[in-house]
């Protein structure tokens, strides 16, 4: 098991005592807060402490990542600012801005992952360059000139598409989650990692924007027997997974785009396939290849990795939707509240199986539950983001929420898929956990992970 | 408006209920037209192999030729024992043991102990083994490696010749140990 220490400092609050903070009355609360302290106050630089003193900041060290680093003016109205397309035309986030994704310290960086800051998202988009990773064989550098699709076996007219020919077809444009089934693998036998970006950031939700597979289809021809669909990838893994044919042909897309641009790199440039709801490793990145069967094709994927271990030995195979789901963000691990008053709890929630129907809060571990505010439309397999207001009385609680989607599940305790599920061991039933996360709240407002 | 046009707007309320586009949608034909063929020397350079073998390319190997290969391109990372690598810079997979550890406390998920396919071993070796260099293996040497590591895991013994027509037909351990997907699980139903 990995512990928070193997993460980058990054990752973590420094002020969780309280004592560190230079405005205990805001300070704290997000780890953020702490972070863009650290950063303006990076260490050594005692010249640019003394000039934020004096009004006025020098640009010296090094911007955040997706950022560029600028003076900042005593008064920004009393000088212009910098010119216009100077950035020379693609734009970037502020420099007190800091938020990033944090790799998950596996022993090799080309097949690792990386978890997405969740409790710094504002409303229920992941921003493109915050979309957690999973590779298997690191980002591959694809020319789409050069990149095709190539759809065969059982279909009448096997045919290859360049990029430019998926771009004249009818296209769809639709908001959904992906979520890797590992998600919070760390979290099933006790509170391990801080932060919820650590134990949900697994997790991102983006617009995406491409072909369905249906349309695809019909233009190679389905053969009568064909009922299972081979996807595989352009990268050193050369991914691949087995689809249910009734899923492609459902609302798979071969997805170009992503929240109005193109696919960024990690996530699949210049195509990816996008199957609402299941579980993420299926939603094949730089995907070359599309192999029509009447079986699936046990990849080492899809049989050694991707399955579900039972206490009784047996070992569930194609386990792929991803059921109901939620967390609150604020307050959650590592976070500090400066003291008891009003607060709005908010967080995600999210079904693979459908829209999400409703969500309840509970402040006292699960005893007594109410209803939270929807605060975006719910969409199919989509995220939604909820809120709650909440008076703190200062005593210690536990702060749970709970995710019911359209099918009338119920998001369950921990305890309830234990007993289903079992409970034996580290390298077990591991994938699937959306479980009900508890947050400890204590009297000095330090909020924990906790098992409820 | 013609009575023509009429009917074809009447038909395609009927039909489709996109009536400017209704003589387009009475053609048989709904293809697009976009796309390029391929041949079958095309798909030559992709493969993707079922438990059943089809597609398994010529070539052989035994256990006794993969063991020369195993210790040029896969030791480094998995071990001279197989017993895997979780080193910094590594993260190598164990791939013998953990046979009927399965149902125990402390289940071992190996090559051995897990995979219900050999078909499987041979796919995601010729795909993307070796790590530092993927794909680069002769399909003889996956052939042979293959059944170094099936000899080791005491799965096939170490003289077996493993082809096309052999390798579908070993039977893994943990063939039968795979249940199909149970879920929605109905007691988390309201």
């Amino acid at each position: 098991m990995v512990g928070e220490r193997d993460f980058p400092a990054g990752s973590r609050s420094s002020g969780r005592d309280g004592t560190s903070q230079e405005c205990p009355c805001r300070d704290g609360m997000y780890a953020t807060r702490n972070e863009r302290r650290r950063f303006l106050f990076a260490s050594g630089s005692t010249i640019g402490a003394a000039a934020i003193a004096a009004g006025g900041a020098r640009a010296e060290g090094k911007a955040p990542a997706g950022a560029q680093l600028f003076d900042v003016p005593d008064d920004p109205t009393k000088e212009q600012g910098r010119p216009v397309a100077a950035d020379g035309g693609y734009g970037t986030r502020s420099q007190f801005e800091t938020a990033v994704r944090v790799r998950y310290p596996t022993p090799n960086e080309n097949t690792s992952w990386s978890l997405t800051p969740l409790a710094d998202l504002v409303g229920n988009i992941t921003p493109s360059g915050l979309h957690f990773e999973r590779h298997h064989g690191g980002i591959p550098t694809i020319d789409p000139a050069r990149h095709g699709l190539v759809l065969h076996g059982m279909v009448d007219t096997p045919k290859r598409f360049s990029m430019d020919d998926i771009k004249r077809l009818p296209s769809v444009t639709r908001k959904h989650f992906i979520e890797c089934s590992g998600n919070g693998l760390t979290e099933w036998k006790k509170p391990t990692l801080k932060t919820v970006q650590q134990t949900h950031g697994l997790l991102s939700t983006s617009e995406w924007t491409g072909v369905l597979f249906s349309t695809l289809a019909r233009e190679v021809g389905l053969k009568p027997d064909s009922a299972w669909v081979l996807a595989e990838g352009a990268d050193a893994a050369v991914m691949t997974r087995s689809i249910p044919m009734e899923k492609m042909l459902k609302d798979a897309i071969i997805a170009y785009g992503q929240n109005g641009e193109a696919i960024r790199p990690e996530q699949g440039y210049p195509i990816r396939l996008l199957l609402p709801g299941y579980e993420g490793n299926t939603h094949i990145k730089w995907l070359r290849r599309l192999e029509v069967s009447d079986k699936p094709f046990m990849t080492r994927e899809e049989t050694s990795k991707y399955t579900d271990l039972m206490a009784d030995g047996r070992a569930r195979l194609f386990t792929l939707d991803m059921d109901a789901k939620s967390v609150i963000t604020f307050p959650s691990g590592d976070m500090r509240l400066p003291g008891p008053g009003s607060y709005t709890i908010t967080g995600f929630a999210w079904s693979g199986r459908g829209r999400v129907q409703s969500v309840d809060v509970s402040t006292d571990a699960g005893r007594t539950w109410y209803p939270a505010r929807l605060d975006s439309t719910p969409e199919p397999m989509c995220t939604v983001r909820f809120s709650f207001p909440w008076r703190w009385d200062g005593s210690p609680v536990v702060l749970q929420s709970r995710c019911t989607d359209e099918t009338g599940y119920v998001q369950p305790t921990r305890a309830e898929l234990i007993a289903i599920r079992g409970d034996h061991g580290p390298a077990a039933s591991v994938y699937h956990l959306n479980a009900i996360q508890s947050w400890g709240v204590s009297q000095s407002g330090g909020v924990s992970n906790v098992h409820a | 408006m013609s009575m023509r046009k009429l009917s074809c707007l009447l038909t395609g309320l009927m039909l489709t209920a996109v009536p400017g586009v209704c003589m387009a949608q009475m053609t048989a034909d709904t293809r697009l037209g976009v796309g390029h063929s391929v041949t079958d020397a095309d798909l030559r350079a992709y493969f993707s192999i079922p438990p059943s073998g089809k597609g398994l390319p010529a070539g052989s190997g035994t256990a006794l030729q993969g063991e020369t290969v195993f210790t040029e391109s896969c030791a480094a990372c998995h071990g001279e024992q197989l017993q895997g690598n979780m080193a910094p810079g590594i993260g190598a997979d164990k791939l013998i043991g953990g046979r009927g550890s399965l149902a125990t406390n402390n289940p071992v998920k190996t090559t051995e102990s897990y995979w219900p396919y050999a078909t499987t071993l041979f796919d995601y070796v010729k795909r993307a083994m070796p790590f530092n260099a993927p794909g680069s293996l002769t399909d003889d040497q996956v052939y042979s490696v293959v059944a170094y590591i099936l000899a080791q895991g005491k799965i096939i013994k170490a003289d077996e010749t493993l082809d096309a027509t052999t390798l579908p037909k070993v039977k893994m351990p943990n063939r039968d140990g795979f249940i199909a997907d149970p879920r929605p699980e109905l007691s988390l139903y309201r």
